[in-house]
């Protein structure tokens, strides 16, 4: 296997029925066997880029280019499986059923002989680590085992470059330092050409030789050894919501004294949470919510935090035990929150799940925000007012009129989070609000949050995150990991 | 670690049924159950069901296994024979009458028949077909019938996104609750979430193709198959059985003269 080089002269990219260059104007040349960190605002076109590198999406059908891409000084879908492409969702880079298929994949795509296709396998599974049988299910793997799949797969073509597209963003910190480590390892092995697009630059310095910045337009504003683009360029990339290490948080968020609570919102008492009966995750739950407070919710995967959080929100029953809203919550309406009609916990109960594009359900930014306000019979001109304050609060009024889907993922989750204030429930329930967020985002989010409780809104959080934790952790709640033999 | 410990096909048996290929499971499904939708009669049904039981035993499948696996068809064939006992047509003595529903001698041998022969066609369905997996059945597919690899290999690849939308479905219908917009009529709830399932599946779809583009599927190069699929003499003697078994259960109905083709009325 030989290192792959790859230059980029005055290139950009408009995909088809755009408007705005996704990315324009860049220029940039990457010797053989470089490590590179790729950091730039989100929407920069890190991710046309690495596509384009690749070779996937780029027909004429999908945009137009300009200027030159070149791979070892070819057009990049000249060399097939010199590139091979690791991307951010792990469940939709799983290809086949079981773990060894999926790796020989790309082999037998490429005409690999079958008796080299199976060292080549094991050969990767090794480097990424992931030791499990080669008939394992693809399905019981874990997000971070997915990843490093995804890895596997990638290596056994034995490419030149690796190309890595926020390969973290979704995963938990242990997910994010068992992909870092394959992928280290893995390198140091091949000797590949490795550039990594990743905002949080922390996990990947160490890792990388070079770290070049672009601009929103894609143009190159600094390019050197890590730790002189971190110190030269230190205000430049915390303004475009990199995560620079040890960059401390603004004074405004210091954890103050925690609010006194004024009575407690949502208690759970002796409570036992599971998606379905007869599958328990976790049981003998007692602790209350307070009014005005914020709690994060922590524990290792799989140990039914996400389980617990649907059950307070009202969106599963609890296989025992209860959930009792206060008076003041329920305002009439039975104890238990999961007895509660639809519409009825809007102004009391508000969640916002884990995958926006699980929630989504119109067509554009405004009308999404406004569902609830029509389920609430609210009239017009009241429904214009506070979808627009939501909007201007969360920065989306720009794309009120864009379709959901087309947000990146910060706005995504920036939008369900908006949706769901806007009906103003008396109890938020966030799972996972700061997965994959740029600083910028993040910082705004957890201001945001924060003044929330001061206005008297309580707060519950799922997260891994332990600066979020910090910030708005009031009060904790650690979960044990599930018994053994207990699913999720 | 070397290549022999490459899996050929998962195994989940030692038994013959369990070392077939797919393809020959489902042409022997299908050759079993063919000449017994041709004729009614008790005869060749029993004589199909006793001989399926003891290839099904002889190739692996433990009785109690088999038992349990067919109670779908404890349901069925009860049910089938209800209908032909009352609406079969009369023949012969008359037992019971009131309007359309008739129960005769005809029609209680007519019965016996259709219950003897639900679980006749049903048994090498259910235990033939539940042990395919769908990797292999998709190699046989390419390898063996010689399907367009892109066709055989998307499809299955779209198969394993369909446990998602299991889960989708779940908790998109928990978003829908916590929106507000859950409390509308049930057919109308149905409606709202099929669609937005439907573009949440396109939507997955066509990331797995990038994930599968990027991976060098659809190039222009010759594809090689990590895992030969070829038939064995397994294939060659369950593909045998089947055949024998048929023949014998239809030359024991013409034998016995109760053969009674479908078309003769």
């Amino acid at each position: 296997m030989r290192p792959a080089a790859v230059e980029a002269f005055d290139w950009g990219w408009r995909y088809a029925g755009r408007l705005r260059w996704a990315i324009r104007g860049l220029t940039l040349a990457i010797e053989p066997g470089q490590r590179v960190l790729l950091v730039g605002p989100s929407g920069g076109g890190k991710s046309t880029l690495l596509q384009a590198i690749a070779g996937v999406n780029t027909g004429s059908e999908d945009g137009d280019a300009e200027g030159a891409l070149r791979l070892d000084g070819q057009l990049p879908n000249a060399g097939r499986g010199r590139v091979g492409l690791v991307l951010q969702d792990p469940d939709s880079q799983v290809i086949l059923g079981r773990v060894g298929d999926d790796v020989a994949f790309g082999c037998e795509n490429l005409g690999v002989p079958r008796a080299e296709i199976w060292p080549r396998v094991v050969a990767s599974l090794d480097a990424v680590g992931l030791d499990v049988p080669l008939a394992h299910p693809t399905a019981q793997l874990s997000g971070g085992q997915k990843q490093r799949l995804a890895l596997a797969g990638v290596l056994a073509m034995q490419p030149g470059l690796v190309l890595l597209d926020e390969p973290t963003a979704n995963l938990d910190p242990a997910g994010v330092i068992e992909v870092r480590d394959s992928v280290a390892r893995a390198i140091g092995r091949t000797g590949a050409t490795l550039i990594v697009v990743e905002h949080r630059v922390s996990v990947w310095a160490d890792l990388v030789d070079r770290i070049v910045v672009l601009d929103r337009e894609g143009a190159v504003i600094a390019d050197g050894e890590p730790v002189d683009v971190l110190s030269q360029h230190r205000d430049r990339l915390l303004d475009d919501g990199i995560w620079v290490p040890d960059a401390p948080l603004p004074a405004s968020l210091e954890l103050g004294p925690v609010p006194a609570a004024t009575g407690a919102v949502l208690a759970a008492s002796d409570l036992t949470v599971g998606r379905t009966r007869g599958n328990p995750v976790q049981t003998a739950l007692t602790f209350e919510l307070g009014q005005g407070t914020s709690t994060v919710l922590t524990g290792p995967n799989g140990s039914g935090k996400t389980t617990l959080a649907l059950t307070l929100g009202g969106l599963l029953p609890p296989l025992e035990g209860t959930v009792i809203a206060s008076e003041g919550l329920r305002a009439g309406l039975a104890a238990e929150p999961h007895r509660w009609r639809s519409k009825e916990l809007l102004t009391r109960i508000g969640t916002v799940l884990q995958e926006p594009e699980h929630q989504f359900v119109a067509s554009t930014v405004a009308d999404e925000v406004a569902i609830g306000l029509r389920a609430l019979r609210l009239s017009a001109g009241e429904v214009a007012e506070r979808v627009e304050s939501a909007l201007v609060r969360l920065r989306l009024d720009a794309l009120a009129r864009a379709n959901p889907y087309t947000l990146s993922g910060g706005e995504q989750r920036r939008l369900t989070v908006a949706s769901v204030l806007v009906t103003r429930p008396s109890l938020v329930i966030l799972d996972e609000p700061t997965f994959g967020q740029d600083r910028v985002t993040w910082l705004e989010l957890v201001t945001m949050l924060r003044e929330l409780t001061t206005e008297g809104i309580t707060l519950l959080s799922v997260s891994h995150d332990e600066t979020y934790a910090q910030v708005l952790g009031d009060h904790r709640i650690e979960l044990a990991p599930a018994p053994a033999g207990w699913v999720s | 670690m070397t290549a022999q410990l490459a899996p050929t096909v998962v195994s989940r048996g030692t038994g013959l049924l369990y070392r077939a290929n797919p393809v020959t499971l489902v042409v022997g499904a299908i050759v079993l159950s063919v000449p017994l939708f041709l004729t009614v009669d008790w005869v060749s049904a029993l004589v199909a069901l006793v001989l399926e039981v003891l290839l099904f035993v002889a190739a692996g499948v433990p009785l109690g296994q088999l038992v349990r696996r067919s109670w779908p068809l404890a349901i069925g064939a009860p049910l089938a024979a209800l209908s032909m006992v009352l609406y079969g047509k009369p023949e012969g003595r008359e037992y019971f009458a009131f309007w359309l529903a008739h129960i005769t001698d005809g029609s209680i041998a007519l019965a016996i028949a259709i219950a003897i022969r639900v679980f006749a066609i049903g048994i090498p369905a259910i235990l033939m077909f539940s042990t395919i997996d769908p990797t292999d059945f998709a190699d046989s597919l390419a390898q063996l019938v010689r399907l367009p690899s892109n066709f055989v290999l998307g499809t299955l690849a779209g198969t394993r996104l369909v446990s998602l939308f299991l889960d989708d479905w779940r908790t998109m219908a928990m978003s829908r609750r916590a929106r507000g917009i859950a409390d509308h009529a049930a057919p109308r709830r149905f409606a709202m979430m099929a669609f937005a399932v439907l573009v949440l599946a396109i939507r997955r779809g066509s990331k797995l193709a990038t994930a599968m583009e990027a991976r060098g599927f659809g190039a222009p190069t010759q594809r090689t198959w990590a895992r030969q699929v070829s038939l064995t003499w397994v294939d060659a003697v369950l593909f045998v059985a089947c055949l024998l078994i048929v023949a014998a259960a239809t030359w024991a109905a013409v034998a016995a003269g109760t053969y009674r083709p479908v078309w003769s009325g």
